[in-house]
């Protein structure tokens, strides 16, 4: 009798207790969903970090979804504002006022991203991710600059290893140009695309700084570049087409494919160029860090950060909240580098001594040691200013003097609409 | 009770309601696709809104701002320039082609299908084309030609003076199918008894062409003028395509109003700026189209 009972109890307590395993199952199946843009590498990559964390953490999906860079920004507002779209969502850091200005995005707990940690183990730019008293998104890797050179033609120049300088380097911009009988450029000494992609950030962060100024106030609000320092860092930059004539705007439609058909012999860009060239057949390049001078040196750096969004509640931003301490883990950014060829965003995983001393990506995590990344308001119409500016002393001859008078004061009616 | 409704109804009653269970479709679809987003932009003109979150009432300090603008004049300039050249350009090319392929009988239907084409091909796919053909010398066949010939290299996109020319040439090449075959309509719908008529005068080919053939093609030309300026005033996918970073540059002397709608609509997020521009171009378009009527019933 008393043995039926203990069987009948036994009984009772597995079915309770499977149902009761069963139910916090299913109550743990959480789905939450990360956007990003398309490219192919950042999806095989996030693909693979999705894989490992639904492996370690079992009661949680992540729904992965992208679409093209085009479309980026508006589907994100659009969807989150309706209540749809990510829990976590990447974002380029420079929109970060933007979204959060939009609410957008809501600051990271901190409880389980504690800003000392956030500080004292991510690289020193992140800090662009801190805004009044929260951190509202970290990355997973980051970017710098760097310089690419042509190596068959750097042999065929007679010049060997980088330019340390900037003097160095219209020397050797000069002497990596050939022009046809007509005097056209048909080997481009230093492609800069007339300040779109890298140029502008180059001028701004690299060049204004060497050449003693600062290219915004402190605390962001003022244009800092209207003086000697930026007329310096312009007439610098735009020399190279109009005096060195060393650069053609336009040439062969832009200075990646240009570099990458093997007609550039210097060209300045990001590590997620890498393997753009490392495909291009026939290519032999090398990479190193920015020309310094003066005896210091100066890089740009940007990222991609994620964020939580506004959307993300509860249990879902529980489980956003933990995918995205596992996208900025150590594992994680390692996967990253190998994969998309960004950054690690960490020291300790950067400055690793397999990875500062990589022969491709060696110069960019150098170069995170001395890097700034620019806060801006509204990226299109500050990178505009730039390239105007450049068109305005290339293409109508105006001096970098005036050039630089006019634009600042078209940007800084950008900042003043932002802060006003 | 259907049924007995109907039944009731004569016949001319159920042919009206027939008709208009048709046309609500149409009506529908204008009212909800055209007239309310017509109506929203008017109202967000006066609005500053991003977007998201609330919008917020500013009267018509998005006006004062635009009308304060160095670019937007620039911009609207560029907008006319568009206009007021290339639409004579692309009418005098077409007339001509249209008069001269109107008299031959050979290879006519294949020749206006190659003029046709153009029209037919994406606007896009057919400005990057050209982007590649305005490209400096390695790359681009303008460039390589001009060479051949000892004429110095041209930059073309690059250039302040040159660039909005670049752009409207395809824009202008396009256009030219269409033109042409509304124009042989033109021509072929003219009363062959008008040119025998001339003809037992004496009357000459330029006589003809003057007389008989530019006066009966008044109402076709107004038509394709109204309609090419419309189209040049709301330049976009061109210029979208062939200026560099999409921004209509080299300093905004390609930039349409459309482009510079777009900018404020979608990358900056200013639709009330955006908006107010859109009213602009609205207020534009109906000064074109109302001149159209006006001089169309002078003409009756």
């Amino acid at each position: 009798m008393e043995g039926t009972l203990k069987n009948i109890k036994l009984f009772l307590f597995s079915i309770f207790g499977s149902i009761f395993i069963f139910s916090s199952l299913v109550a743990n199946a959480v789905e939450i969903e990360y956007w990003q843009y398309t490219y192919k590498a950042r999806v095989e990559a996030i693909d693979k970090l999705i894989a490992n964390f639904e492996k370690a953490n079992p009661g949680i999906t992540v729904k992965h979804t992208n679409f093209p860079y085009a479309d980026y920004r508006k589907k994100v507002a659009i969807a989150i504002s309706s209540g749809d779209g990510p829990d976590l969502v990447q974002l380029y850091y420079g929109w970060l006022n933007d979204y959060r200005d939009s609410g957008l995005i809501q600051p990271l707990p901190k409880d389980a991203f504690s800003h000392s940690d956030i500080e004292s183990n991510f690289f020193a730019m992140v800090s662009s991710m801190k805004v009044d008293g929260d951190y509202w998104g970290l990355p997973t890797a980051v970017r710098s600059l760097a310089l690419f050179y042509n190596n068959d033609l750097f042999k065929e120049a007679g010049l060997s290893g980088p330019p340390e300088t900037l003097d160095d380097f219209v020397a050797y911009a000069k002497k990596l140009t050939k022009r046809d009988g007509s005097g056209n450029i048909i080997q481009e000494g230093l492609a800069l695309d007339g300040g779109i992609g890298q140029t502008h950030h180059f001028w701004r962060e690299v060049l204004v700084r060497h050449f003693g100024g600062q290219p915004y106030s402190d605390d962001g609000k003022k244009i800092a570049y209207n003086n000697e320092a930026g007329v310096k860092a312009l007439t610098y930059l735009t020399d190279f087409e109009k005096t060195h004539k060393t650069t053609s705007n336009g040439f062969m439609n832009r200075g990646q494919d240009a570099f990458a058909a093997g007609k550039v012999g210097l060209y300045i860009d990001g590590s997620f160029r890498i393997s753009k060239f490392v495909k291009a057949e026939g290519l032999n390049f090398s990479i190193s860090e920015l020309p310094g001078h003066n005896g210091k040196r100066y890089n740009f750096s940007s990222f991609w950060a994620n964020a939580l969004s506004s959307k993300a509640k509860g249990e879902k931003k529980e489980a956003a909240a933990k995918f995205l301490a596992y996208l900025t883990s150590d594992e994680a950014m390692q996967i990253w580098l190998d994969t998309v060829g960004e950054l690690p965003a960490k020291p300790s995983v950067a400055l690793v001594d397999a990875n500062k001393q990589h022969k491709l990506y060696g110069p960019f995590i150098r170069g995170l040691d001395y890097a700034t990344a620019t806060t801006f308001i509204s990226e299109k119409p500050q990178r505009q200013a730039v390239v105007d500016a450049y068109d305005m002393v290339v293409l109508k001859g105006m001096s970098p003097k005036d050039a630089l008078a006019k634009v600042a004061k078209d940007e800084q009616e950008v900042l003043d609409e932002f802060f006003e | 009770m259907f049924n007995k409704f109907w039944s009731d109804l004569s016949i001319n009653q159920k042919l009206a309601i027939t008709a208009w269970i048709f046309l609500a479709v149409p009506i529908i679809f204008y009212v909800t696709i055209r007239f309310y987003p017509t109506y929203e932009a008017f109202y967000v003109s006066f609005m500053k809104w991003n977007l998201l979150g609330a919008k917020k009432y500013i009267g018509f300090k998005n006006y004062f701002k635009i009308f304060g603008d160095d670019d937007f004049w620039i911009v609207l300039w560029n907008t006319i320039k568009y206009a007021v050249i290339g639409v004579p350009i692309s009418l005098l090319i077409s007339f001509t082609v249209a008069y001269y392929l109107n008299e031959i009988k050979f290879g006519h239907q294949t020749i206006r299908a190659f003029y046709f084409i153009p029209f037919l091909t994406t606007a896009i796919a057919m400005a990057w084309v050209w982007r590649w053909f305005y490209q400096p010398m390695p790359i681009g066949y303008f460039n390589i030609i001009l060479s051949w010939v000892g004429i110095p290299q041209q930059p073309f996109l690059q250039s302040v003076e040159q660039g909005l020319y670049a752009i409207m040439a395809p824009a202008v090449w396009a256009g030219l199918g269409f033109q042409i075959v509304i124009f042989i309509a033109g021509i072929r719908a003219i009363p062959k008894s008008h040119f025998e008529a001339a003809e037992i005068d004496g009357a000459g080919r330029v006589q003809i062409l003057r007389e008989i053939i530019l006066p009966a093609l008044k109402p076709t030309t107004i038509f394709l003028v109204v309609i090419s300026t419309i189209g040049f005033l709301r330049i976009f996918d061109q210029v979208y395509s062939m200026s560099e970073d999409s921004a209509g540059g080299p300093l905004n002397s390609t930039k349409p109003l459309v482009l510079m709608i777009y900018d404020f609509a979608f990358d900056e997020y200013k639709l009330g700026r955006a908006s107010a521009l859109t009213v602009i171009l609205f207020l534009l378009l109906l000064t074109v189209s109302l001149l159209q009527l006006w001089f169309m019933r002078k003409q009756r």
